[in-house]
């Protein structure tokens, strides 16, 4: 039977097993629009196409499924390029689906034509531009496949309007054959066995663990490795819930803003091994000081990571999960007694720590409760970018994967509330929170009212200091305090905004109102704003500042 | 150092901007950059020349490997290979000064292609070395315009001897 190009489009997402996408509806995909009205494919209609970006990726991440989002031509699908480039730096599997004006249209500067697979160019995994509607099922096929193995990462398909209309017969390819894509295959076992040698023969080995331990779902085998090896653990801010953050092995996070027993750690040590983290400017700080006296295992999904920015020894090219599992059984034991004697005494010493004053509300306090108050639930963490996503990382100890989301290798501003609704839609029953600032929710609230319409009850909690926090802080460190342009005299009234939304709002101005507010919001069935009103100038500390070594940290 | 590499691509649109965008994105140096179809007319070859030490070398083919549509990539440098470059040169060449030119194209065994009032156009094949001294030769004549196609490269079969 013959079908037109958008049936074929909402049969292949029935045949990859899609529930949900995240869209926008628009001129040029009105045809598949038309078809999305009859399936049983759920649409979350968004406001605007960042949004069903950052949402499909928040589901993508909080599921462990590639999210899938729509938008029409030129303005719509030019607003997912954020999105999709946020996908691409934190290899998160998502499709992108863009109209595009007809065929014959193309290039003529048409109404909304935007050269969308031209402007995505360096920010996808893969792209296409579909030009014959007979390709069109393996096309998105081949799409699926690209963007959820190896490592993942976002795939666009552009559908020009014609495309969808047109018909062919309707075929599902079970798979698809490429000249030239292959996901590595099993790591070769002399290097598993060198590997285990090393790690014998280590002293003060570290594992530094990142966001492919949590996209190989090889969180149970890391601790199995770690905990047979006795190896302390620090995770990356992507690697964060690949290893209980409270486990007496773990040191937290690593880097610019990570605790310093995790610094110091990966700086003095003889054995760093490297697993799904690639080693970003964040994390090293000053490349040629970094772990001078460390030899580097690599274990990653993608050869180009080995050797990208450090040398490595041992590079282990493959998918983590079973790479750990073979090492788990090969590996031998190496003495890390005095080792962790030294870090237990680095941790006594320089612990994370903030004060708390009379009369004033600590950011990190209130971070501190949501964890307290969340540690024991289902409960998904999204946060924004800057101070809040900083002091999040820091106090919001992850126990589980998939369980903390957040822009790390992008650094969007406006992530954390649209990721909060896809990763609400993909696990209905968890407490959501979405960790703010009071800049970066202002560049994606809109989506506030995507929450309301779907009733989702997420929690957005800013922590409201009128400032834009972080640049304030380097201006405060670096440019003498000349707040350029960081300062928000006149922000709206949060409690208002979430009630004009048809969402609850909650003010906190005092460290004891927090545990009720949050107890409070989590009981209630809808979005809720929480404003809480921060100490103005709390600075994220430790900071190593940029293009120091991980050593030279200040405020620790 | 310099390095050739021979990359075998699907033959499909588009795919020339992506293995370029790849060079600028990463802030990569493109030297020169040949590209046609071969014998299998679904694949086509580039011949790209690119300046950069070891580290940068293996990046580079590491990110060429990662891009979909890229079926291949060889470094030739360290193998025994052939390289041939083909330049058109449109030299002044008033009737009197034609013999001295014709003699030089003679030397390089090039050939001539076109005959104007007052100019000669040359054409000639070779590896980087001779087109260079070619193109020396013909400037004091006054060069009106030059084209190259860029390097294209091939390594060389395996030799009787070595059975």
């Amino acid at each position: 039977m013959k079908l037109t190009g958008a049936e074929i489009i909402c049969k292949a997402l029935e045949y990859e097993g899609v529930e949900v996408v995240f869209g926008y509806p628009g001129g040029a995909v009105l045809p598949l629009y038309d078809k999305l009205y009859d399936s049983p494919i759920r649409h979350i209609l968004v406001r605007h196409e960042q949004g069903a970006a950052h949402a499909a990726d928040g589901y993508a991440r909080a599921t462990g499924r590639p999210g899938v989002c729509i938008a029409t031509s030129g303005p719509g699908a030019t607003n997912l390029v954020t999105g999709i480039a946020n996908a691409y730096m934190d290899s998160v599997p998502i499709i992108a689906f863009t109209g595009q004006v007809n065929l014959s249209a193309i290039g003529r500067d048409s109404f909304q034509e935007a050269d969308i697979t031209g402007i995505t160019l360096p920010i996808v995994k893969h792209s296409y531009l579909v030009k014959d509607v007979n390709q069109l099922a393996a096309t998105i096929r081949a799409a699926f496949h690209i963007a959820t193995t190896g490592r993942p990462g976002p795939v666009l398909i552009d559908l020009p309007k014609d495309i969808t209309i047109a018909q062919a017969e309707f075929e599902y390819p079970p798979q698809v054959t490429f000249r030239g894509y292959r996901v590595p295959g099993r790591c070769d076992s002399a290097q598993v066995y060198q590997a285990a040698r090393a790690i014998g023969e280590a002293r003060k080995p570290v594992i530094y663990a990142g966001g492919g331990v949590i996209s190989s779902n090889a969180a149970e085998e890391l601790r199995e490795f770690a905990e047979k090896t006795r190896i302390p653990v620090t995770n990356t801010l992507l690697g964060k819930g690949s290893f209980p953050e409270t486990h007496p092995l773990s040191l937290g996070m690593v880097g610019m803003h990570g605790t310093a027993y995790a610094n110091y750690a990966v700086s003095y040590s003889d054995l760093i091994i490297a697993i799904g983290a690639r080693f970003d400017d964040r994390v090293t700080g000053r490349l040629d000081t970094f772990a001078p006296n460390a030899r580097v295992i690599h274990i990653d999904i993608d050869p180009a990571e080995i050797g990208k920015n450090v040398r490595v020894h041992i590079p282990l090219v493959g998918d983590v999960k079973p790479i750990l599992k073979e090492l788990i059984q090969r590996v031998e034991v190496p003495d890390t007694g005095e080792w962790l004697k030294q870090i237990e005494q680095w941790k006594a010493e320089y612990p994370l720590r903030y004060t708390n004053e009379e009369g004033v509300l600590k950011p990190q306090y209130v971070i501190e409760q949501i964890w307290e108050i969340t540690r024991d639930k289902n409960a998904v963490i999204t946060t924004e970018v800057g101070q809040n996503q900083m002091w999040a990382a820091q106090y919001y100890k992850a126990l589980r994967p998939r369980t903390f989301i957040s822009s790390g290798g992008l650094g969007t501003m406006g992530f954390g509330l649209p990721a909060a609704v896809g990763a609400q839609i993909g696990r209905p029953d968890a407490v959501v929170f979405d960790i703010a600032g009071d800049g970066s929710i202002q560049m994606t609230v809109q989506e506030l009212a995507t929450a309301v319409q779907y009733n989702l009850p997420i929690n957005i909690a800013i922590l409201n200091n009128r400032f834009l926090g972080m640049v304030r802080q380097w201006q405060e460190l670096f440019n003498n305090k000349r707040y350029s342009q960081t300062e928000f005299p006149d922000l709206p009234d949060f409690v208002k905004l979430a009630e004009a939304y048809g969402a609850v709002g909650m003010r906190v101005t005092r460290s004891e109102e927090v545990r009720p507010a949050l107890e409070r919001a989590i009981a209630t069935p809808k979005p809720v704003i929480i404003d809480f009103v921060i100490a103005r100038e709390e600075n994220v500390f430790p900071m190593v500042p940029a293009g120091e070594s991980l050593t030279k940290m200040v405020g620790c | 150092m310099r390095h050739t590499l021979a990359v075998l691509v699907e033959n499909q649109p588009g795919v020339l901007t992506r293995v370029a965008g790849l060079f600028s994105r990463r802030g990569y140096n493109i030297e020169s950059l040949a590209v046609g179809e071969t014998h299998e007319p679904t694949i086509s070859r580039m011949t790209i020349v690119v300046d950069g030490d070891d580290l940068v070398i293996e990046q580079v083919v590491k990110q060429l490997n990662k891009l979909i549509d890229v079926i291949d990539v060889q470094d030739v440098t360290q193998a025994e290979y052939v390289d041939r470059e083909l330049v058109l040169i449109k030299v002044n060449a008033e009737p009197s000064i034609r013999g001295e030119i014709m003699q030089i194209v003679d030397i390089f065994r090039a050939r001539i292609v076109d005959i104007g009032y007052h100019t000669l156009i040359i054409e000639c094949t070779g590896d980087e070395g001779k087109i260079r001294a070619i193109e020396k030769s013909l400037k004091p004549f006054g060069i009106l315009e030059l084209v190259r196609t860029g390097k294209i490269a091939m390594v060389r079969g395996q030799k009787y001897e070595e059975d």
